[in-house]
């Protein structure tokens, strides 16, 4: 045991970061990394492992590292997690297993997240995690999985090692879902989502881009003339929303997810080189203060802009994102603006975005959650001075496949309902990640995707059984 | 990967390709649309099934080389070459009824997608009459298909050169102006054409029908991008249409939301980005 504080991790300074794409956090080194590991205390009650949705083996993983055995500690990191290099990476550590350490009641908690970062870094960069031959037993039994995100990835590749016949179907060119076309590459970097998705397919699984489920096929027509025994639906909370004020639909204002993905799927940092356009204002505003609103300000800056503002309703205490973003954001210039709403969005004759008016907010009684909800202060509106507007006030479910499935039940936003392990009014039927939970984060959709894939495996093997 | 089984000139700046892409043909409708990436620089830009031939699993497109995208596919692409991504079917389909008599518009390119809107029609039982226009007779497609399930067919170009001279609003208005009234007018053409239908039928309170060609990045219904204002809502293109009651389309707020794009487009060079002639 080593006591002290945690090792820092090393990053691009704020101002040269601010206007590349690179990765902001560079990694630990085998010294930092062992050194960190060091700092656990191996427990025989080990708290962390409670605050992870997928229960990861951590003081085993991080035992194995500290002697130097990193084969094993890869190991043990994915027999649970399949995505470690991406959780490292994007997981809120500081609400789940880090928030659980032992350590965190006095000191500072284990770098966890930073540690499994390293071990899945260190095995991709030394081909250690290269799946050996497991020559599972071929069942014949297909299985459809609707949806790339983490959590149909997930459920795809613990089905395909039971020796399932696995396909993905994914609307986008892509796949990977928000992993590609709504974190960015400063965050996450793109070749460490397509290395995951390429073991997959090293796995056996199938990935069918360009197809979308509800419209190329129907969830019925893959049971009746695809020949599919089970479906997991993790198509995830894509359909962004609006304020509906007045204004939202001048040039200038984007949903985060327009431009997000016109950054990261379509590469139009890269523009013209690449053929899709993005326009960057001069003085930007992000209305609301999730991961989305952090990645897509952050972006902004790095495209250019001059001034950044996050606009949030509530309060410091109350933002959604990961503590680690908002840092990060602020040490990159962004300003906050708390305790602000916008009313209405100011645009020129032509169309274009010249200026938001917002209202300043101040928290009332705490209400029946005992949240203090914000009211807006009477007569403080003001007008801000920017020439872009992106929207990240929060997404909900994509209803296309609620509306070419007319049996499968959904909840009053359009979330389809499924039980602990996935089941959904429909037997055979799966679902799980965020178009079952609403927007939530990475990790909790790949536990999603983990339950199903064992609720799909007793599924079918009690059918089976049935008809013999 | 679809692979281009056919391609054929029919106007300037015109080009029909048969492309293979089985899974949409086997289960498309008139009234929906593909994306398409020609290559990994390329964007995603929206492309309507003009026809498809469900055992040959072929769909056809009519693109007009007006940008970057659609220049390259017209340009570069020929027969036996691979289009890189072939989304779909996307979109609602029509609603296909007998709804009696329907009065198809197509203006332009807009010819091509109405076709297969018509032909479902016809079959539907309905009295087709078909008005198509172009600025010239060389620029008039789909002249002859049209013909084919039209009950009558109109044509009017800008300059007189094929049928008569003027736009395709003169004749609809006179024969709302007879007292027929059909139920259904469908338009699909330039904006300001739809529009322009559509204050044409406003005054005689026939159902009129446009399909919105928003400028849309993944046509799935993931960015927002494709919004209108259609009456007191606002409407993803892509997903809840793309057709859509046109007498309430707010058709100003299109035309303003596709020009946002305009000054950096015309900062490609003119080559798209394709040719690599551009550093970083
Ligand atoms: C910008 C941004 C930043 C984020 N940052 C973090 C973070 O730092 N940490 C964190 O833990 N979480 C973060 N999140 C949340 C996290 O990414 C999501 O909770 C997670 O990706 C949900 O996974 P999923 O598999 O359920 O769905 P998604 O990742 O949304 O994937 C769904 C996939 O299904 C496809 N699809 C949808 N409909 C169909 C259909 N009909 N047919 C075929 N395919 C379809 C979509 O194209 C998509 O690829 C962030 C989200 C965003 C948008
Ligand atoms: C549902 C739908 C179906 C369509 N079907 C067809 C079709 O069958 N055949 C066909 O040729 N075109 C069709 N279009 C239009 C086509 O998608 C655009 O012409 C194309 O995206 C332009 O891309 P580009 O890179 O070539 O041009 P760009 O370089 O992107 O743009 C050239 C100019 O056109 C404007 N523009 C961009 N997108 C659009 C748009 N969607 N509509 C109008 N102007 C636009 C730009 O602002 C710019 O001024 C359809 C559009 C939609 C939404
Ligand atoms: S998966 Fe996420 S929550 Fe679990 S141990 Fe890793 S970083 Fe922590
Ligand atoms: S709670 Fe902290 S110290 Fe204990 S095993 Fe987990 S990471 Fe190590
Ligand atoms: S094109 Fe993205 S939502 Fe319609």
């Amino acid at each position: 045991m080593r006591g002290g504080l945690r090792n820092k991790m090393p990053e691009q300074a704020s101002d040269i970061r601010n206007k590349n794409f690179d990765e902001v956090a560079l990694g630990y080194s085998l010294e930092t990394a062992i050194d960190e590991a060091q700092r656990c205390l191996n427990c025989k009650n080990p708290k962390c492992v409670q605050g992870c949705p997928v229960n990861v083996d951590i003081p085993d993983f991080i035992s194995a590292l500290k002697d130097s055995r990193l084969e094993d500690a890869v190991k043990i990191l994915k027999a649970k997690n399949t995505l470690p290099a991406v959780c490292g990476r994007v997981c809120p550590q500081e609400s789940q297993c880090e928030k659980n350490c032992i350590l965190a009641i006095k000191s500072e908690s284990v770098a966890i997240g930073r540690l499994e970062r390293f071990v899945a870094d260190y095995a991709r960069e030394n081909a250690l995690d290269t799946l050996e031959e497991n020559p599972v037993e071929k069942k014949n039994v297909k299985v459809a999985i609707v949806g790339s995100g983490p959590s149909g990835l997930t459920a795809a590749g613990d089905l395909a090692k039971m020796g399932y016949d696995v396909t993905i179907f994914e609307a986008l060119h892509s796949p990977g879902g928000v992993l590609m076309y709504g974190i960015p590459q400063f965050r996450l970097p793109k070749e460490i989502v397509q290395h995951e998705i390429n073991q997959l397919r090293a796995l056996g699984v199938q990935i069918m881009p360009n197809v979308i489920i509800g419209r190329t096929f129907t969830i019925n027509e893959l049971f009746e003339e695809e020949g599919f025994s089970a479906v997991y639906i993790g198509t995830g909370a894509g359909l962004p929303h609006f304020m509906h004020i007045e204004g939202e639909n001048l040039n200038g204002v984007y949903s985060a997810n327009e431009f997000l993905t016109r950054v990261n799927l379509m590469r139009s940092y890269q523009f013209p080189k690449v053929a899709t356009p993005v326009y960057v204002g001069k003085r930007v505003a992000v209305v609301g203060a999730g991961n989305v609103a952090m990645d897509a300000a952050r972006t902004a800056k790095r495209l250019g802009a001059e001034k950044v503002y996050i606009v949030y309703r509530r309060s410091e205490e109350e933002m959604p994102a990961r503590k680690e973003e908002i840092g990060h954001a602020r040490e990159e210039g962004i300003e906050f603006r708390l305790l602000n709403n916008p009313t209405r969005i100011i645009g020129n004759e032509k169309g274009w975005v010249t200026g938001m008016e917002c209202v300043k907010m101040e928290l009332g009684e705490p209400d029946a959650s005992g949240r203090r909800s914000p009211v807006k202060i009477e007569g403080s509106e003001y007008l801000l001075d920017v020439d872009m507007v992106v929207m990240s006030i929060g997404q909900g479910p994509n209803p296309l496949i609620k509306a070419t499935t007319p049996d499968l039940a959904t909840n009053k936003y359009g979330n389809i309902t499924s039980d602990d392990v996935g089941r959904t009014s429909i037997p055979g039927v799966f679902a799980g990640g965020d178009i079952v939970t609403g927007a939530a984060t990475v990790i909790s959709a790949m536990g999603a995707g983990k339950k199903a894939a064992m609720a799909i495996d007793n599924y079918l093997t009690e059918k089976q059984k049935a008809n013999l | 990967m679809a692979k281009i089984i056919q391609k054929t000139e029919l106007a300037p700046q015109v080009y029909e390709f048969v492309v293979a892409a089985p899974l949409v043909a086997h289960k498309c409708q008139p009234g929906q649309f593909v994306m398409i990436r020609t290559d990994e620089q390329s964007e995603r830009i929206p492309l309507t099934i003009a026809d498809f031939d469900r055992l040959q699993g072929t769909i056809t497109m009519i693109v007009q080389a007006v940008g970057n995208t659609t220049k390259h596919l017209c340009e570069t692409y020929g027969e036996g070459d691979d289009i890189l991504d072939i989304a779909g079917p996307l979109g609602r389909p029509s609603h296909i009824e007998n709804f009696g008599t329907v009065i198809c518009v197509g203006g332009g390119i807009g010819v091509a997608p109405v076709y297969p809107i018509a032909r479902a029609l016809k079959a539907a039982g309905n009295k087709v009459i078909s008005i198509i226009g172009a600025r010239s007779a060389d620029l008039l497609i789909f002249k002859d298909k049209m013909d084919s399930v039209s009950d009558e067919l109109i044509i009017t170009t800008d300059d007189g050169s094929c049928g008569r001279k003027g736009f395709v609003t003169q004749p609809l208005k006179e024969i709302l102006e007879t007292g027929q009234k059909p139920g259904l007018v469908l338009a699909i053409g330039p904006v300001i054409m739809m529009r322009n239908v559509s204050e044409t039928t406003r005054p005689f309170q026939v159902h009129t029908i446009a399909s919105l060609n928003t400028i849309m990045v993944d046509g799935t219904g993931m960015c927002g991008g494709c919004r209108v204002r259609v009456g007191q809502d606002n409407m993803f293109a892509c997903v809840d249409g793309p057709e859509f009651d046109a007498h309430l389309v707010d058709f100003a707020n299109l035309v303003q939301r596709q020009q946002m794009y305009k000054d950096k487009e015309s900062l490609e060079y003119g080559c798209g980005g394709h040719c690599r002639c551009v550093e970083d």
